[in-house]
């Protein structure tokens, strides 16, 4: 499984996906964090939804994460795309037959592809996580956020957990995205899919049907990432046990789905 | 000679539709084995059935002396290439190879000496996309030599070479069948299967029609016989003469083609003699492998 892993990580850090991918997922965690403090006065709101996030608010211990967490979606968005399109490009360029020629045992093969796809969305949440938490630390003066709290033990803690919350979230959506992978063998068809379900319809069901976000993959990550859900008016929408909980069944229950498929289905192409 | 390959009525069904149909053949160990058939007889999902790739619905094999069931006892002392070279075209020939050797745990310097041997160590560091059909032929070809291999499978090896490339690759084979590799080779171009292959497997249709020695299958086949009058003006009584004993024939280019055992043709020749034709040209030509194989698998493609 090592080898699959070290071969793997060889195809990640290729320059046409390696660097594209960091900017990307720097890029929008910046953005999320800096139109939190530049838009603090903005009467439309500066957070998720138009939701307003005050000084006051930000000056908390967790105040340094909520930007990053705020982004936590769309990171998890980037690594579905990332698990998605390197699962299926093995049967797309036929190079799984290459790769199963040279590694027979295909839980080998699905495991270290899986682990090193992990360790790369654990990569992509440090770099995002070091440009926002700058970027917070940079813009707080300006927006009167004071920053004491940030760097106190439970500043630290809570930092802490956001990051192991988020870095949970996006392998978690990670998982999705390489179980629509090995599903549908197609890199376009399991993004589109993926992203698809996850940014629009996930979003109208939730808009739509009362309660349904309990119940939807993308909505369980989501409570993940940001150590539980909070609505509007504060009160708690899904806990983050719960979140946790929903999750791992939705990845657990797809990952046996398709690890009996990949291990059963014969390479054709 | 022990077999590198085995299989006994190996077959492989999708539904009601047979890919492979009870297919028994051996590859001798050491030997270059052409793998023929038209579009569709069977050729690759047998190859893939070797390689652990597809499982067979009926049937056993061997291969270096472990059960296809197995394939992971055997595989990493076998290279291949399958249905084309597949590399990602974003890599470049030698990423793509060092993927491939780190995957096996093979040597790094294995990768610039194949990439050397293929003749690709100029351009080992360009984009595997920018290659020409026959550079990607030739990383298919390192890749598949990437575990020094005891057994070799290749599927088409020559698709896309030019001619010095062909050239190249029947060299390449010729040398390794001497340093003990088995090699077992699907190809469309038969002159070169028949240049190269001591031993051969015909499929048609998911059935094995030939299993064998190159040399026995040819042997086995009628020979054609050319005669030619020295007097154009004596081919029509050339061909009663023909007739007369008992064959048919076929004018082609001022001369008459028989199918007739060897030894026919000092019959023919004695018998023009005696009816007043001198022969200016009478020789016998062993059938060709294309011919053969034409022959043998007619109405299939």
């Amino acid at each position: 499984m090592i080898a699959v892993l070290r071969a793997e990580l060889r195809k990640l850090r290729r320059p046409t996906l390696f660097l594209p991918t960091l900017l990307a997922a720097s890029g929008l965690t910046a953005l999320t964090t800096a139109l939190l403090y530049l838009l603090i006065d903005s009467p439309d709101g500066n957070g998720r939804e138009g939701m307003k996030v005050t000084a006051e608010r930000l000056s908390a211990p967790d105040g340094l994460v909520f930007g990053f967490q705020s982004a936590a979606t769309l990171l998890g968005v980037i690594a579905l795309c990332v698990f998605a399109a390197q699962t299926a490009q093995e049967y797309t360029y036929g190079t799984l037959r290459n790769i199963l020629v040279r590694q027979p045992s295909r839980m080998k093969v699905l495991g270290g592809k899986y682990l090193a796809m992990s360790l790369f969305a654990v990569l992509i949440v440090a770099v995002s996580a070091a440009v926002s938490f700058a970027l917070a630390f940079g813009l707080a003066g300006g927006a009167k956020v004071s920053t004491v709290l940030w760097t106190s033990a439970d500043g630290r803690q809570a930092t802490l957990n956001a990051l192991v919350n988020v870095t949970v979230a996006t392998i978690g959506f990670g998982t999705f995205g390489m179980i629509l992978g090995l599903l549908l063998r197609s890199p376009i068809s399991s993004i589109a899919i993926g992203v698809i379900w996850i940014l629009i319809v996930e979003n109208l069901l939730t808009a739509v049907v009362n309660g349904i976000d309990k119940y939807l993959p993308g909505q369980l990550l989501t409570s993940v990432s940001t150590g539980g859900s909070i609505s509007f008016d504060g009160t708690q929408v899904m806990s983050y046990k719960y979140g946790l909980a929903g999750s791992a069944l939705y990845v657990l229950g797809g990952a046996i789905l398709v690890s009996i498929l990949f291990k059963r289905r014969d390479v054709a192409n | 000679m022990t077999s590198a390959v085995s299989v006994q009525d190996l077959t492989k069904s999708y539904g009601n539709q047979v890919a492979v149909s009870h297919a028994t053949f051996a590859v001798p160990h050491g030997s270059v084995c052409g793998f023929v058939g038209p579009n569709g007889s069977g050729k690759t999902t047998t190859i893939r059935m070797l390689l652990g790739l597809i499982s067979p619905t009926g049937g056993t094999g061997t291969v270096l002396g472990s059960s296809i069931s197995e394939p992971e006892n055997y595989l990493p002392r076998v290279g291949a290439l399958i249905e084309g070279p597949a590399f990602y075209p974003a890599l470049s020939g030698r990423e793509n190879l060092n993927v491939l050797a780190t995957l096996g745990k093979f040597p790094k310097d294995r990768v610039d000496q194949l990439l050397e041997t293929v003749g690709l160590a100029d351009r080992a560091n360009s984009k595997f996309k920018t290659y020409s059909l026959g550079m990607k032929q030739r990383l298919g070809i390192a890749a598949a030599l990437l575990p020094d291999p005891q057994l070799l499978i290749l599927d088409e090896p020559t698709n896309g070479l030019d001619p010095s490339g062909i050239h190249e690759v029947r060299t390449l084979l010729g040398d390794l069948a001497q340093s003990g590799t088995t090699v077992f080779v699907s190809s469309h171009l038969l002159s070169e299967i028949e240049m190269i292959c001591d031993s051969l497997v015909m499929l048609r249709e998911g059935r094995v029609i030939f299993s064998g020695a190159t040399h026995e299958l040819l042997a086995a086949q009628q020979p054609l016989i050319i005669a030619r009058p020295e007097n154009a003006r004596d081919l029509e009584a050339l061909g009663q003469v023909v007739e007369s004993l008992q064959k048919s024939f076929k004018v082609v280019d001022g001369a008459l083609e028989i199918m007739a055992p060897t030894q026919w043709a000092a019959s023919l020749n004695r018998a023009a003699f005696e009816s007043g034709i001198t022969l200016a040209e009478l020789q016998t030509q062993l059938p060709t492998l294309e011919e053969t194989f034409f022959d043998m698998t007619e109405g299939a493609s």
